[in-house]
């Protein structure tokens, strides 16, 4: 099926579910925040969304729900050199060294403190570590591409690492991922559990990706594009990118400091 | 527009979800993931299933997360799920002692699974459950659902979500016993006896 699949159908395929999207909105449906489960364009998706509605917990009815406790993470869970990965292996990595760092928050803006973030990413070359990886790339005996820390008292993170590249995929014909760095972070409730990508700005291959653009809303497409921070660059080291995380999850958690 | 302004409450926007990827193996899964209770408590009982996607596949890549009260409904708050080596930089475990009540699990290749917890206590108005997280390849957004135990059929009568689904759906979140403290649940991504799968708006 995907043999004959090309870029031009995947854009226009694209184009539809955007041009649906702005209608829904111009009818009055709410801005979506996430990328519908049932987005044809990432063909992946096709046999793994439900077609039955999800069904909706109210959680103000029982405040004891364990969604709304989440799991704990402390310095027992990470180590020194986990949140640098150019510093994992005996040999320095080969590509662009990068410092990504941001804030972890809640949707009233408040720190998410003491809470996990875990990355992992392609090298320079835009190869993963993985063994059913097949893209004919080289991988680099001095990066693994994992890395893991802990927000701090104000829920900022931060990461030493090197800029992936991009890389091909099997969705369609001539199919390339713009490069990213995958996160995967908890909240204060297992509800604000969030797994997601980062971007780096100005990628050409933005308009290209069907995984990008599943966020069919322009300004939440945005949020998942670092930006440039000339003060976070290191001096004769790194290039810095800001990148701040706000994690969605039910009102009710929003006021239950400490849960 | 990525710094958020916690001055404007209007800036203050959810960051959009994305799929795990099929390339999370090397990373987010770690050794004894799956063995959550510690070790020879008697509360201990074992969870195991398939994952299958709409064409009624077993779904390799799909990763699990489990979540759970300890067998009095306490919320767990040990660290230490996955402990690390400040010497080396490497995996070193669970103590074997201490109950996090958190787990990750990767299915295998016929896309089967398995957790050891801690059977859970019941909180607050439902029936004791399992809060497991769905995440695979081709799903953009990781889905929510629970594992109920079937050994008590008035807390199960009386659960709030259990008791406002039809029979058929019902049942797709209580577990099936096996004997020895072990029990089946399959989990369908799409389709007939699709799992329901939860929101929290």
């Amino acid at each position: 099926m995907t043999d004959a699949l090309t870029q031009a159908d995947i854009d226009r395929e694209i184009a539809a579910a955007h041009a649906a999207y702005g209608k829904r909105v111009a009818d009055g449906a709410p801005v979506e925040h996430h990328p519908r489960r049932d987005y044809r364009p990432y063909r992946s998706s096709v046999l793994r969304h439900p077609r039955q509605p999800l069904v909706a917990i109210d959680v103000s009815q029982d405040p004891e729900l364990v969604e709304l406790s989440s799991p704990a993470f402390g310095e027992r869970d990470v180590t020194g050199t986990d949140n640098d990965l150019t510093r994992q292996h005996a040999g320095e990595p080969v590509g662009e060294r990068v410092t990504v760092s941001g804030r972890l928050l809640d949707r009233d803006g408040r720190p998410v403190r003491g809470q996990l973030v875990e990355i992992w990413q392609a090298n320079s070359a835009g190869r993963y570590a993985h063994r059913r990886e097949q893209h004919d790339a080289p991988l680099d005996p001095h990066f693994t591409g994992v890395g893991r820390t802990l927000t701090d008292a104000d829920g900022h993170y931060r990461f030493t690492t090197i800029r992936p590249g991009p890389y091909p995929w099997r969705n369609h014909v001539n199919a390339w991922r713009p490069a990213h760095i995958h996160f995967s972070v908890f909240g204060s409730a297992f509800t604000q559990r969030l797994v997601t990508q980062m971007y780096f700005p100005n990628d050409p291959l933005f308009a290209y990706d069907p995984i990008l653009q599943s966020v069919t809303d322009d300004a939440a497409r945005q949020r998942l594009v670092a930006t440039y921070d000339h003060d976070l660059s290191v001096p004769e080291f790194s290039l810095g990118y800001h990148w701040d995380i706000v994690l969605d999850g039910p009102r009710a958690t929003w006021t239950e400091e400490g849960r | 527009m990525t710094r958020i302004d916690t001055g404007a409450p209007e800036s203050v926007l959810p960051t959009p979800s994305h799929t795990v990827g099929p390339f999370y193996g090397y990373a987010l899964p770690f050794p004894g993931g799956e063995d959550i209770a510690p070790l020879g408590h008697p509360d201990t009982v074992t969870v195991h299933g398939y994952v299958y996607d709409g064409a009624g596949r077993p779904v390799p890549d799909a990763l699990l997360e489990v979540w759970g009260a300890d067998p009095e409904g306490r919320v767990p708050t040990a660290d230490g799920s996955m402990r690390r080596d400040p010497a080396s930089g490497g995996f070193l475990g669970r103590n074997g002692v201490e109950f996090t009540g958190f787990g990750r699990i990767r299915t295998d290749a016929d896309g089967h699974w398995y957790v050891r917890t801690l059977r859970p206590g019941a909180r607050g108005r439902g029936a004791p459950y399992l809060s497991l997280c769905v995440f695979a390849r081709g799903l953009l957004t990781h889905l929510f659902t629970r594992v109920h135990f079937p050994d008590d059929a008035s807390l199960l009568a009386s659960d709030p979500l259990l008791s406002r689904l039809d029979a058929d759906r019902r049942d797709t979140l209580v577990a099936g016993d096996e004997g020895a403290g072990t029990y089946r649940f399959d989990i369908r991504l799409q389709g007939e006896g699709e799992t329901v799968f939860l929101e929290f708006p």
